[in-house]
């Protein structure tokens, strides 16, 4: 355990290298937001018809987006796919530690500490200025940290088979852009997932993906009550349960058969 | 001027070649960026399905703003890569190899790579405005034929100078700066809609700053006969795609600026 734990605090300590790089991302973050919420403020201004959330609602769930859209499981682990490219995968298989949760941890440092650098800036300064809301209640406030913690898990089991699937298919990044593009879009990422037509709602509520955003996003706007949202971090985590299982019986198969070319 | 064209065609022509040693790859990733875009107008029509409008104006005439501007930067990412990607060609030192070459930065740069890749999204913004003409209904006289032509070819033009915008900062920032993806990927997102549903000091910046209302905005008015709310006249909107040219005209001016202040990042 604590090998992982140090491949975590290690990757950690690189990436904390590079705060300008942050600091640009949370301008650009902001200028985004700013666009879709004069988009969705002109939408409700348009129309009196009942929507699935309130205007206040949209207008942090547009933000919570903007704060934790790392979280999208968007690329591979690069080092990950060039030991797979190069076949110094190899030598990672000598190490005396599990390949799937070597990767994973590093992955999940590659995930967690950039979402929380960017996250804070944007809380900071879209909570006074730019009408986003604080949770709805203290305890909402802890099922929502809950809730992302879970999401993390779930987006870097997400990732892990797309790395895998390097394995199989060298050149091609096609499965995980494929895996980026579902997670966008099915995630609420890209549009909030109530706005979406009723009769999608159930496909979207079973898949996995609502659990990186969706779930979180809304017990924090409260859209979402505490009762109703304990079987959703359930959602969370058997699907991250599942996508893990899945991702060490691909990697134990592929390695089985992995030639490493040289010399 | 003919010796920098045949040199042009050279450098595409052995770009595209390279791309398609890997044709299965090639293919997949033009289907993913594909899938990607036409996600999401699906979920921009999910919207529309919930709000019916957005300040009166209905799906298929959004849908023309859509199309438009993804034609046009489709096209231009295409064609830009290597102003896109310029940060790299810096820190490598790259830059060096080419100031000792007799040819112009800019044409080395131009034909660095022609992106194949983008022709899914090219396609699917192509698509979009095939519906949304179908739909409105629109009299396809010449005029107007030449005016979405133009249009698309200013947006194309604007986007290009601000890539060799983006790519001069690098200059002084090696690093290239996420902040210029508002102007560029923000800027698509923005043109998506009629500059009107901002508030008034974002759609300035769109209008005067980075004038993409010219190639979107103002066209699709005159496209689809309606009167400007923020009172245009009617042959502004027929020559503002002239002001994208007009924007990339300057960027020459720019860059030369920038390569004077080079400094290489190698030892």
């Amino acid at each position: 355990m604590s090998a992982y734990l140090s491949t975590f605090q290690a990757r950690g300590r690189v990436l904390l290298q590079y705060r300008e790089a942050a600091l640009a991302g949370v301008v650009t973050q902001l200028f985004w937001g700013g666009i879709r919420i004069m988009i969705y403020e002109a939408f409700y201004r348009s129309s009196s018809a009942a929507q699935p959330m309130s205007y206040a609602q949209t207008v942090t769930y547009l933000w919570l987006i903007q704060a934790m859209l790392l979280l999208v499981p968007w690329r591979v682990d690069p080092e990950a796919a060039a030991s797979i490219r190069d076949g110094s995968v190899a030598y990672e298989m000598v190490r005396p530690a599990d390949l799937y949760w070597y990767w994973f941890s590093r992955g999940l440092a590659q995930r967690v500490l950039p979402v929380l650098m960017r996250a804070a800036p944007i809380f900071i300064i879209a909570m006074p200025f730019f009408g986003m809301q604080a949770p709805v209640s203290a305890a909402a406030a802890l099922a929502w940290v809950a809730s992302i913690g879970a999401a993390a898990l779930l987006s870097c089991a997400i990732t892990m088979l797309a790395t895998i699937s390097l394995l199989w298919s060298v050149a091609g990044d096609g499965v995980s852009r494929l895996l980026a593009t579902l997670a966008s879009l099915l995630s609420g990422s890209v549009v909030p997932l109530p706005f979406y037509p009723d009769w999608a709602q159930p496909v979207l509520n079973a898949l996995p993906f609502r659990g990186l955003m969706d779930i979180p996003f809304r017990v924090y706007t409260g859209d979402v009550t505490l009762g109703q949202w304990l079987p959703l971090l359930g959602h969370q985590l058997i699907w991250t349960a599942v996508l893990v299982l899945i991702g060490r019986w691909l990697l134990a198969r592929g390695l089985r058969r992995l030639v490493v070319q040289g010399g | 001027m003919a010796d920098a064209v045949r040199l042009y065609t050279r450098y595409i022509g052995a770009s595209l070649r390279a791309q398609m040693q890997y044709r299965a790859s090639f293919i997949m990733n033009a289907l993913g960026h594909l899938a990607i875009t036409a996600g999401e107008f699906l979920s921009l029509a999910a919207l529309f399905g919930r709000f019916g409008n957005i300040d009166g104006w209905t799906l298929p005439e959004v849908a023309l703003f859509y199309g438009l501007v993804s034609c046009a930067f489709a096209l231009c990412e295409g064609v830009a890569r290597g102003f896109d990607d310029f940060s790299r060609t810096i820190r490598n030192g790259d830059f060096d190899r080419l100031l000792v070459r007799p040819r112009s930065t800019l044409l080395q740069v131009a034909g660095q790579e022609l992106q194949l890749l983008r022709v899914g999204r090219f396609l699917q913004g192509l698509a979009v405005l095939i519906w949304s003409a179908a739909t409105l209904g629109i009299a396809w006289t010449l005029p107007r034929i030449l005016l979405v032509l133009g249009a698309v070819l200013g947006g194309v033009c604007l986007f290009y100078g601000l890539f060799v915008l983006q790519a001069t900062l690098c200059f002084w920032t090696v690093q290239s700066l996420e902040v210029m993806n508002t102007l560029t990927y923000g800027g698509v997102e923005t043109a998506q809609f009629p500059v009107t549903v901002y508030r008034a000091w974002f759609r300035n910046i769109f209008i005067y700053v980075v004038p993409l209302a010219c190639v979107t905005y103002f066209p699709a008015l005159a496209i689809l006969d309606r009167a400007d709310a923020l009172g245009s006249p009617t042959w502004f909107q027929w020559l503002a795609p002239l002001v994208g040219v007009g924007f990339m005209a300057l960027a020459p001016q720019v860059w030369h600026f920038g390569v004077r202040h080079y400094r290489s990042t190698g030892s």
